[in-house]
């Protein structure tokens, strides 16, 4: 039983692929709770889906990820802005026409024929293709996003809670607001390594919205949202080492099935001790 | 200390829906806000607040603000105690980056012994009842040290025992020298302050409520709408169903 749990570790891709998934799990689990907490589910699936372009053009000119990512966020926040000011599109509309077109695009360059091979990882990640140096971007962004967090933290559980009073209480919501979109858009970053433009938001949701079932105060919610994120990333290299499916499908599969157990099992209780 | 002068408030891509709005409250004075329904109460304390923007006029505020916001607005679902509540009072203390440390849990837990709530600290904020959600609130403005505390219709709903509680409450932070700005829809109530602002849709009366509280404002205020109750004080018909309960 030991051998055949640590078996997977003795190859060094598998070792790479273990830290990665560690830091996706505690970045993204971290910040998952914020977007839950702040109801910002399809904001995070946009956010996650507008970089995708960015991420293209920077995976073809060979530029650093984190870059492109950044260039891509930002077009498409101007897109948005610009397409909400279009009167027949409301601004719900807007945003998911230009986040759709923006994926669509991105996916063209990505499976284009001459496009380089990897450029679908992208899509859908490889957390078995790490690179030493993807690995210390995913370290240094994790970090980045964790220790952000914990700076912001009690500005973001009061802008959370009470966006009216916010500014009274001196937590400026634009302040706030701007630190949400960095911290998240690092912790996107990290997971889109790892599983791809399209699965990452899985990483982010799936563990705060099961943490959230089992928790009653934020800082256990985030201890656990991480905890669990860390836990089906591990999982998911399990399963595909052992049932040799796509790591990153198994890990998005891990993560979804937690959320919906997690769900159900607080559906069925009887009382609301919970 | 609140200087309003003319002010017109709207929200963001729509119209504006409070006009002509000139008071000011001075530190030790409870100031009622008195209209009906959509009458721009909660409009002209989120412009306060800072969260709106003034199409036109001016206003000074001196000193921090504490806010008890209308209690639907309160988030119930949200995993925080009576006492991380009353903390974020301590946000505005000391550099950014730090953390409320054994001072300020002191202090938030003194906040909560003056409002009566010492034993409820480490209660789930939205499983406390409305009434004393509302005195974890007052408790946060404590924290915060508010010069002018902000109640949004805090009676609505609230038992005859809780409201007499609120009301000794505020007279307390008015006795302190903060000023107190109380929005209500009943007539009835408005009567205990020391001034009342009429708000409909734009400003209708500002001034003590035995020179405001007169037929002729109470109907622009109320519109045409007002009815005559048996202890002589005529009341807008748009009064909710516990005013109504009371009178
Ligand atoms: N978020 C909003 N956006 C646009 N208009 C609003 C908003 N909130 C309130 N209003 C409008 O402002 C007016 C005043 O509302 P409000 O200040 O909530 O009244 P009150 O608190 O006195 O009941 C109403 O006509 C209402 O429809
Ligand atoms: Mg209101």
């Amino acid at each position: 039983m030991l051998d055949a749990l640590l078996e997977p570790w003795r190859e060094p891709i598998l070792r790479d692929a273990l830290l990665e998934v560690v830091f996706v799990g505690l970045a993204c689990g971290a910040l998952g709770v914020w977007v839950v907490l702040l109801g910002r589910s399809y904001s995070a699936e946009s956010l996650a889906h507008g970089m995708f372009p960015g991420l293209v053009v920077a995976a073809l000119l060979g530029v650093p990820l984190v870059l492109g990512g950044a260039v891509g966020l930002i077009v498409a926040a101007l897109a948005i802005a610009a397409g909400a000011r279009l009167r027949s599109l409301g601004s719900n509309t807007a945003v998911a026409v230009v986040i759709t077109s923006l994926l669509g695009i991105g996916t063209v360059f990505a499976l284009s024929a001459d496009s380089p091979p990897g450029l679908q990882n992208l899509l859908f990640g490889d957390v078995l293709a790490t690179s030493p140096s993807d690995l210390a971007l995913a370290a240094a962004l994790a970090a980045a996003a964790l220790i952000g967090s914990w700076l912001a933290y009690p500005y973001l559980l009061t802008y959370a809670f009470d966006p009216s009073a916010a500014r009274s209480l001196g937590a400026r919501p634009r302040v706030a607001e701007a630190a949400f979109a960095l911290l998240l858009t690092a912790a996107v970053l990290v997971g889109v390594q790892a599983l791809g433009n399209l699965l990452v938001v899985a990483a982010l949701i799936g563990p705060a919205v099961a943490a959230r079932t089992f928790t009653r105060r934020v800082p256990p919610l985030i201890a656990a949202a991480s905890a669990l994120g860390v836990a089906c990333g591990v999982g998911g290299l399990y399963l595909s080492y052992y049932a040799d499916v796509a790591a990153g499908a198994a890990i998005a599969g891990l993560l979804v099935t937690t959320a919906a157990i997690a769900a159900l099992a607080k559906a069925r209780l009887p009382t609301s001790d919970i | 200390m609140i200087d309003a002068r003319g002010l017109a408030i709207g929200y963001r891509g729509g119209p504006t829906v409070l006009t002509d709005v000139t008071f000011s409250v001075m530190p030790g004075e409870r100031v009622g806000v008195l209209g009906p329904n959509g009458g721009g109460k909660t409009t002209l304390m989120r412009a306060l607040l800072g969260e709106l923007e003034s199409r036109a006029g001016t206003f000074t505020i001196e000193g921090r603000q504490g806010t008890v916001p209308q209690t639907e607005r309160s988030r119930l679902d949200y995993p925080v105690s009576a006492l991380d509540v009353v903390l974020m009072g301590a946000l505005g203390r000391g550099p950014w980056w730090r953390r409320p440390g054994r001072a300020e849990r002191a202090l938030a837990q003194a906040a909560l012994e003056r409002v009566g709530l010492e034993d409820r600290a480490r209660e789930t904020f939205g499983e406390l009842s409305g009434g004393q959600r509302q005195r974890v609130l007052v408790a946060r403005a404590l924290m915060q040290d508010a010069d002018i505390v902000l109640f949004d219709e805090p009676f609505t709903g609230l038992d005859t025992p809780s409201a007499a509680r609120l009301t000794a409450l505020i007279d307390a932070l008015a006795a302190e020298g903060r000023s107190v700005l109380v929005s209500t829809h009943d007539v009835g109530q408005a009567r205990a302050w020391d001034h009342v602002l009429c708000l409909n849709g734009r400003m209708i009366e500002f001034g003590p409520p035995e020179h405001v509280l007169t037929e002729t404002v109470l109907a622009e205020t109320y519109e045409h709408a007002v009815i005559r109750i048996p202890d002589g004080w005529p009341r807008g018909v748009t009064q909710s169903a516990g005013a109504s309960a009371r009178a």
